[in-house]
C-alpha cells in the first residue's frame, strides 16, 4: 500500500533578468525564488490498484513519482509504501518497486540490450531460474525477442522503450512507477505499451502508478485518476466521474430527411448542411432520447450519433476550472 | 559482492568497444614518449651525474607511465557520471538497491582499467625491444617487482578515489569544468606525472612525498625502477594504504551528505 500524507516541498530556483548588466550583478548576488513543487499532497494507493497521474507540466508529477521512488527527500510530511519511508530505507525500498522515466534511459548505449538486462539481474540479485522465466515472459509480451541482442544505439524509440520496460519489470517489483512511458512513441508502440501494462496489472497484480500527458493513455489504462496542478491534489475520483461532473454537453450529429430541424432552447443546431448536422444538447437540461425524440418527430433521421467530451477536453476544461 | 562484479564487467565491455580510439592513444603515447626520452636525453648528455636516476631507469619510469597511462592520468574522467549527474540520468541509479558510491568506484575503475588493458600491451611490447638505455628494463629484483605489484594496485585505487571526490563535487556545482582543470592541474604536477618527483628540490620532495598525490603512480613507478627500494618501499606502500583509506572514508562521508539535499534535474 502507498501512503503519502501532507508532503511538502520547495525547490529554490536562481532567477535573474536578461542582459549584461543583471549577470554582472548576479555574480555577486544571486536571487532566488522558491518554487512550492508540492504542496500537502496525500493520497493512498491500494495494492492492485492502477492510478494515472495528470497535470501539466510542472505541476509536480514527476517530483511526487521521485519522492515515492526515494530519490527526493521531501521537506515534510510521510510517505510509507509497503511499510518503508523511500528516502530513510533507500536500498530496502527499491527492491520491491520499478521505475521506468520515459525521457531518460537505463539502458547500457553501446552493449546489447540482453548485458544491461544481465546486470540488472545481479544488482537486484534475481536467482537464475526466476530471471529465465520472467525474461522469457517479458520478452514474449512485449515483443522484443529479435532486438535484445541488438546494442541499444541502434534501436529505435518504441523499441527501446519496450526494452527498457522489459528492463524494470525484471525484479518482478510489486510496484512501477510508469512517468512518461508512451512520449514519443509511435501509434502501434503506444498500443502495445498500453496492452502489456494493462495484462501485468490484471495478471500479476502490479499496483502501477503512471504518469503521462496522453489522455488515451490514462483512457485506456486506468479507473482512477489523481489531478495535480501546482503542486496540490485537486481530484481523485474516477475517470468517468470526472467526465459526467466536467461535460454535461453532448454533440448529435444527424443526418436527416426533411425540412428543418427542430428549434428548442435546450438544443444548439451548431451546423446544419442540410441533411446533416450537429446538435449540442445540455444533459442537465434535456435527456438524449429526449432529444432525439423531438428530433425525429420533425425530421426522418437516417443516421445518428452521440459524442461526449472527449478526455483532453475534460481535462482541458479541469485546468480551466482550477485555474493552472 | 557480485552485482559490482557484474557492473564492473559491463563497463569493461562498453570500454572495449573503442578500438580505434586505442590505436590512436597508442600511437599518441608512443611519439609522447619518444619525445621525452629524448629530451632527457639532451639533460643527460650535458652532464649525467647532475640527475637523481640513471637514464635507463628514467626511460623505464616514462614507458610504464605511458603503458599505464589510462590507469593513473587524473584527466581521464568518465563523463557518464558527470552527464548523469547534470542530466537527471542518476535517477535511475538511485532507483537501484545498490551503494552509489560503490558503483560509481567500480564503473571508474573499469572505464580505466579497459582503456589500458588495450593500450598498454603493445606499448609495453615494443618499448621492451628498445635497445639499452631506451628501452623498459626489468623489475631491480623480484622483491621490487612484486612490491610493484602491490603498489601499482594501491596507487591505481588511491587515484580512483581521488577522483570520486571531483565526481561527487558535480553535486554541488552544476558545471563541474573548474574543478576538473583545477585539479588536473595540481594533481599532474605534485604526482610526478610532468616530472618526475626526484627530479624536484629537496624542500618540495619532503613536502610532495607526504601527500596524497605521490602515492598514485609515483610509488609504484619508483619502486620498480628501484629508486625506492628496502624498507623505504614499505613505508611508501604503507603511506598509500593510509591515503586510500582516509581518501575513500572522505568521498563515503560526503556522498551521503550530497545525497541527503539532492534534486534530480528536469522533468
Amino acid at each position: 500500500m502507498i501512503e503519502l500524507k501532507n508532503i511538502s516541498k520547495t525547490f529554490k530556483v536562481a532567477q535573474r533578468s536578461a542582459g549584461f548588466s543583471e549577470a554582472v550583478k548576479a555574480l555577486f548576488k544571486k536571487e532566488y525564488t522558491y518554487v512550492n513543487a508540492l504542496r500537502d499532497v496525500s493520497f493512498t494507493v491500494q495494492d492492485g490498484e492502477m492510478v494515472g497521474y495528470i497535470g501539466p507540466n510542472g505541476a509536480g508529477k514527476s517530483s511526487t513519482v521521485k519522492v515515492m521512488s526515494g530519490i527526493l527527500t521531501p521537506d515534510s510530511g510521510e510517505c510509507i509504501i509497503d511499510g518503508l519511508t523511500p528516502w530513510k530505507s533507500r536500498k530496502e525500498h527499491v527492491k520491491n518497486i520499478g521505475v521506468v522515466f520515459g525521457q531518460r534511459s537505463q539502458l547500457w548505449w553501446d552493449v546489447p540490450v540482453i548485458d544491461s538486462f544481465e546486470l540488472l539481474r545481479d544488482i537486484y540479485k534475481v536467482d537464475e531460474s526466476g530471471y529465465k522465466k520472467t525474461l522469457s515472459a517479458l520478452t514474449e509480451q512485449l515483443n522484443i525477442g529479435d532486438i535484445i541482442k541488438t546494442p541499444v544505439r541502434q534501436l529505435s524509440l518504441g523499441q527501446r522503450m519496450r526494452c527498457e520496460i522489459a528492463a524494470s519489470l525484471l525484479h518482478s517489483p510489486k510496484i512501477l512507477f510508469l512517468d512518461e512511458p508512451t512520449i514519443g512513441l509511435d501509434a502501434v508502440s503506444k498500443i502495445a505499451v498500453r496492452d502489456f501494462i494493462k495484462t501485468l496489472n490484471r495478471e500479476n497484480g502490479t499496483t502501477v502508478i503512471l504518469t503521462t500527458h496522453d489522455m488515451q493513455d490514462i483512457e485506456a489504462l486506468t479507473e482512477r485518476i489523481l489531478l495535480i496542478g501546482k503542486g496540490r491534489i485537486l481530484l481523485d475520483g474516477t475517470l468517468s466521474q470526472l467526465k459526467n461532473r466536467h461535460s454535461t454537453h453532448k454533440t448529435l450529429t444527424v443526418d436527416y430527411i426533411g425540412e428543418k430541424l427542430p428549434e428548442a432552447e435546450n438544443m444548439t443546431v451548431v451546423k446544419d448542411m442540410g441533411g446533416h448536422a450537429e446538435i449540442v444538447i445540455d444533459t442537465s437540461l434535456i435527456s438524449v432520447s429526449q432529444a432525439v425524440a423531438q428530433i425525429s418527430a420533425s425530421v426522418e433521421l437516417k443516421d445518428i450519433s452521440v459524442t461526449g467530451e472527449s478526455v483532453d477536453e475534460t481535462v482541458v476544461s479541469l485546468y480551466k476550472e482550477f485555474n493552472i | 559482492m557480485k552485482k559490482y562484479l557484474s557492473f564492473f564487467r559491463i563497463r569493461f565491455i562498453a570500454g572495449l568497444q573503442y578500438r580505434a580510439a586505442a590505436w590512436g592513444g597508442i600511437a599518441t603515447q608512443f611519439a609522447w614518449g619518444f619525445l621525452t626520452i629524448l629530451m632527457y636525453r639532451a639533460f643527460y648528455e650535458t652532464s649525467a651525474d647532475s640527475f637523481p636516476m640513471t637514464f635507463s631507469a628514467l626511460s623505464t619510469y616514462i614507458w610504464l607511465q605511458q603503458a599505464l597511462l589510462a590507469m593513473f592520468m587524473f584527466w581521464y574522467f568518465d563523463n557518464e557520471i558527470f552527464e548523469g549527474i547534470t542530466s537527471g540520468t542518476i535517477a535511475y541509479e538511485l532507483c537501484r538497491p545498490c551503494n552509489l558510491y560503490s558503483m560509481w568506484f567500480v564503473k571508474n575503475m573499469a572505464v580505466r582499467l579497459s582503456r589500458a588493458v588495450l593500450r598498454c600491451v603493445p606499448i609495453l611490447l615494443v618499448a621492451a625491444f628498445l635497445p639499452d638505455p631506451y628501452g623498459i628494463s626489468l623489475p631491480q629484483s623480484f622483491e621490487a617487482g612484486a612490491l610493484f605489484l602491490i603498489s601499482v594496485i594501491l596507487g591505481f585505487l588511491v587515484l580512483v578515489s581521488l577522483s570520486m571526490l571531483v565526481y561527487i563535487s558535480a553535486f554541488y556545482t552544476i558545471s563541474t569544468q573548474g574543478i576538473r582543470m583545477l585539479a588536473t592541474s595540481v594533481m599532474e604536477f605534485l604526482c610526478g606525472a610532468v616530472i618526475p618527483i626526484p627530479f624536484f628540490p629537496v624542500v618540495l620532495q619532503r613536502v610532495m612525498y607526504v601527500l596524497p598525490f605521490a602515492s598514485v603512480q609515483s610509488t609504484p613507478f619508483l619502486i620498480y625502477t628501484g629508486y625506492i627500494n628496502g624498507i623505504e618501499a614499505l613505508h611508501s606502500i604503507g603511506l598509500q594504504a593510509i591515503w586510500l583509506v582516509l581518501l575513500m572514508t572522505a568521498g563515503i562521508l560526503l556522498m551521503k551528505c550530497s545525497l541527503r539535499k539532492i534534486v534530480v534535474q528536469g522533468g
